[in-house]
């Protein structure tokens, strides 16, 4: 066999964080060739970088394809290689039928003119090869989302593709449907087609693929070959990384039961019939910090959200209680006043008003706080802000200053001071440290041990296992919008997570 | 720090740049109309006028800053003006029904249709847009209905003061108008005094305040133009009613906007309404509010209109909504939403009055008058948007 891709000591750095740290990867012309690696192991910055979406020169090492060094300076410059990389979020128009999205950006036409005719005959080939059976005129919204991924792939054989990336192919696909794919996988690699799929469902894995390369925090560990492909070798691989990071120490010292959540349920807002959260139960006590694992997809944000104001889902069933009592959270301003305290995963886009300043910012989920009859008193907001300046140590010239300007530590902070001027009782933190870098990462974590010792209740998701075993004193593992597992801090280990995730994947599929 | 420093210089240039505007193109007007040997471009009867003919676009404009803080657009205002003057003269003329009672009652027909486009665009999410481009063709057509295609006319000399009227001398000196000058002073100590601990609060604060001389220096500017204006008014015929309006009115929203909880948490939902929800704020219920209110300052626009031209006619408001958007936006707001101060916003409106005045002294004709207007919102937006980036 001939290698068709060499990626040599990639290394690629965003600001205070380096994604990428001397990887390498080699793919056989035929082979089925799979990535794994955690959450945010680097697998698709990687997978960027092949596909032209990072363009050379912004990252370090080299890449030879096809026996050629390869210097892609945008998509459209992989894509005349032949290398397509089908994203984990589609990039179909839900709105055009099957025929126009196959051939956007690259339609059937001469002089500017598209001949339909045409069109539609090449679309109705591309299907039958990715055994869709659907007319090339239905619209692509309509139909689910086991097709429109057979669409991507079509597109992908349509531009005549020799090296076709999937990226977590099979994460929103029903069992029958990730079948039919991995089968149509096998069959394109028997017309010579070279494939990279990325995943973490290992069954998935051991089917179609013919190596696996494992990443851990930016690095590239080890490429097994089929036979040597065993879960247990797998898991060691994907998480035996060294504790390099730190953690604040912490006596846990736990009272009552604060905050417990009872059979909690609910289905997803738009496809009717799908339940994202199915009768999940939990309790955080006082003082105690609380987190739940899984792998991302898995519900934990829905759960989060739901909970709080149901601001997640609809038809939601079950009941919260804090300090023993029933409480009403089916709005965001009765959760607040219950003390739950929301700190979202994506604080730019949910948790903060970035062209506002710190201060209108901070004030923001209790501007009753510093109002006196409705009247904002505005020298009182600017001491409120100032002060959680000084106790965070938010790193900024003025309170004055928009948000938009700090980085992602501080706008982090300034999210957590909003939020503890609520007084809550209950913080459920969602991926607290998302983004941020190693030293404000440390910081973070502070903040949370003192929450914690003030007899505060925390609940934190994360997808980081370590900054889990490093900070929670008891953990639940959720799986497809169910907890699969409870570990306390003397207990869990990555190993265990993963084992308990890899258990109810086994289950399910 | 640098960048603070730039960026809080930034500020006061965008809000002191739409002042100087202002002036500069007084300026330039009172040159260009004693090149022409005209009688003064600023004496009374004109400065009179510049009120009374704009009134309705500062009020819209009031309205229409909350629509496009919270993020929305409302097209219709041209129309509820139309109707509800209509409404107005049926219930003045046809029904001869006391004038408080018909001021009432048309500002509460005003508030209904506000409500009923805001339930659209609040609780459905139907597209501001849409829901009040149909307010706007259905509104019209309603009042062509209502007027039966005529002018309904005259009113009653007690509704026709409320746009053509002056406050009463009460200190019977008559000429020059004592109340009128009693009431320009008084504004003017106000205008110092706020502005100065506003200033001071500012440096407690620990922000950057603007710089002494640029604080003093506008502040002499517009204490200058105040006395000018109210003195110059004063040898006429004193204030009119409709300035009296349209400053309680300013005052009013731009203590909402700034220094009420409601107020701010408008600006929260147009800057980013996810996050506003998240926070607790009930954003379709403030959403509705504002299309609530642009209604009820619709109406009202509506009737000061109406009573200028003394008679209720088909053809009323029509273009409004868009000298009201534009002095919005003049006045320094963003499309987005989220941003955007009413003292800006009536800034805007004055420029845009100030230049049709002007134009129409020295005899430009409409063609050009229009085409000048798009481009000095055109320029203003350059503006804010080059200001930016920089």
């Amino acid at each position: 066999m001939t290698t068709l891709l060499e990626m040599r000591e990639i290394t690629k750095v965003f600001p205070g964080v380096k994604a990428l740290d001397r990887v390498s990867l080699s793919v056989e012309a035929g082979e089925i060739h799979a990535i794994c690696g955690e959450n945010g192991a680097g697998k698709s910055t990687l997978m960027k970088v092949l596909s032209g979406v990072y363009p050379h020169g912004s990252f370090d090492g080299e890449i030879t394809y096809e026996g050629a060094p390869l210097r892609n300076r945008t998509i459209r410059d992989s894509e005349d290689n032949g290398i397509i990389i089908i994203h984990q979020e589609l990039a179909l128009i839900p709105l055009l039928s099957i025929a126009e999205n196959l051939f956007m950006g690259n339609e059937v036409a001469s002089k500017g003119i598209i001949s339909w005719p045409l069109a539609f005959q090449k679309t109705d080939d591309l299907l039958r090869r990715v055994g869709l059976n659907e007319p090339p005129s239905a619209v692509v919204g309509k139909l689910g989302v086991g097709k429109q991924q057979l669409i991507e792939i079509a597109k992908a054989l349509s531009k005549n593709v020799r090296l076709l990336i999937l990226d977590e192919p099979t994460a929103a696909l029903q069992e029958a449907d990730a079948d039919r794919l991995l089968d149509l996988m096998l069959e394109l690699k028997a017309q010579g087609v070279t494939q990279i799929i990325i995943s973490h469902k290992l069954n998935e894995i051991s089917r179609v693929a013919d190596r696996i390369t494992v990443i851990r925090d930016g690095t590239s560990v080890s490429t097994l070959t089929k036979d040597q492909i065993s879960e247990d070798r797998i898991i060691r691989d994907m998480v035996g990384r060294d504790m390099a990071h730190r953690y604040p120490e912490r006596k846990p010292n736990p009272g009552k039961v604060l905050f417990e959540v009872k059979d909690w349920s609910c289905w997803h807002p738009e496809q009717a019939g799908r339940q994202m959260i199915k009768g999940v139960s939990l309790n955080v006590r006082k003082g105690e910090i609380v987190g739940i694992a899984g792998l991302m997809g898995t519900g934990r944000t829905e759960l989060a959200m739901s909970i709080f104001g149901k601001s997640y889902g609809k038809r939601h069933g079950g009941q919260v209680w804090m300090n023993g009592q029933l409480v009403d959270v089916s709005t965001v301003s009765k959760a607040i006043a219950a003390g739950i305290s929301y700190v979202t995963e994506d604080r730019k886009a949910l948790g903060l008003i970035l062209e506002e300043p710190i201060l209108r910012n901070i004030s923001l989920a209790n501007l009753a706080g510093i109002a006196t009859r409705s009247i904002l008193d505005k020298r009182r907001e600017a001491q409120v802000a100032e002060g959680y300046r000084r106790q965070l140590a938010i790193r900024t010239p003025g309170v004055q200053q928009k948000v938009v300007n700090l980085s992602g530590g501080n706008q982090q902070k300034v999210v957590l001071s909003k939020w503890l001027f609520t007084e809550p009782q209950l913080l459920i933190l969602d991926e607290p440290t998302r983004g941020i870098d190693v030293g404000a990462k440390f910081e973070i974590y502070s903040i949370m041990k003192e929450l914690a010792e003030q007899g505060r209740g925390i609940l934190m998701i994360s997808s980081e296992m370590p900054e889990l075993l490093g900070m929670c004193d008891r953990i639940y593992v959720m799986n497809e919008g169910r907890i699969v597992g409870e570990l306390t801090r003397d207990d869990a280990s990555q190993e265990k997570i993963m084992a308990l995730i890899v258990k109810d994947v086994g289950r399910v599929a | 720090m640098a960048d603070q420093k730039q960026s809080a210089l930034a500020g006061h240039l965008r809000e002191n740049g739409m002042l100087l505007a202002l002036v500069a193109i007084v300026v330039l007007f009172s040159i260009l109309v004693s090149a022409q040997s005209k009688p003064m471009f600023l004496q009374a009867p004109n400065i009179t006028n510049i009120f009374l003919q704009n009134g309705h676009v500062i009020i819209l404009a009031l309205g229409m800053l909350l629509i496009i803080v919270a993020g929305h657009i409302d097209l219709s205002v041209g129309s509820v003006a139309a109707f509800t003057g209509a409404v107005s003269a049926w219930l003045a003329v046809d029904l001869d029904l006391p004038v408080p009672v018909v001021i009432v009652l048309t500002l509460i027909v005003g508030g209904l249709i506000g409500a009923a486009q805001g339930y659209w665009v609040a609780f459905w999410r139907i597209p501001s847009f849409i829901v009040t481009l149909a307010g706007m063709m259905v509104l019209r057509g309603a009042t062509l209905l209502l007027l039966g295609g005529q002018n309904i006319g005259p009113f009653p000399k007690a509704f026709q003061a409320m746009s053509s009227g002056f406050i009463p001398d009460l200190t019977g000196i008559m000429k020059p108008h004592g109340l009128t000058l009693i009431i320009t002073a008084l504004a003017i100590g106000v205008i110092v005094w706020i502005g100065h601990s506003a200033r001071r609060r500012d440096m407690e604060f620990g922000m950057t305040p603007e710089p002494a001389g640029l604080f003093w220096g506008r502040t002499a500017i517009i204490a200058a133009a105040v006395g000018f204006v109210g003195f110059q008014l004063a040898s006429f015929r004193g204030l009119p009613n409709v300035l009296i309006v349209l400053t309680i009115l300013t005052v009013i929203y731009a203590f909402f906007t700034e220094n009420t909880v409601q107020g701010r948490r408008i600006y929260a939902v147009g800057g980013n309404e996810k996050a506003a929800k998240l926070s607790g704020i009930r954003t379709e219920r403030l959403v509705f509010f504002c299309f609530v209110n642009m209604g009820v300052l619709a109406a009202l626009a509506g009737m000061m209109v109406t009573a200028r031209l003394n008679s209720a006619t088909p053809k009323a408001g029509t273009g409004f909504e868009l000298d009201a958007i534009a002095a919005v936006f003049i006045g320094g707001a963003a499309m987005a939403g989220g941003s955007g101060r009413i003292i800006g916003v009536v800034i805007g409106a004055l420029i845009m009055g100030v230049m049709n005045m002007g134009m129409s002294i020295l005899g430009v004709g409409i063609d050009y008058q229009q085409m000048i207007k798009g481009l000095v919102l055109l320029a203003a937006v350059i503006f804010d948007v080059y200001n930016k980036n920089k």
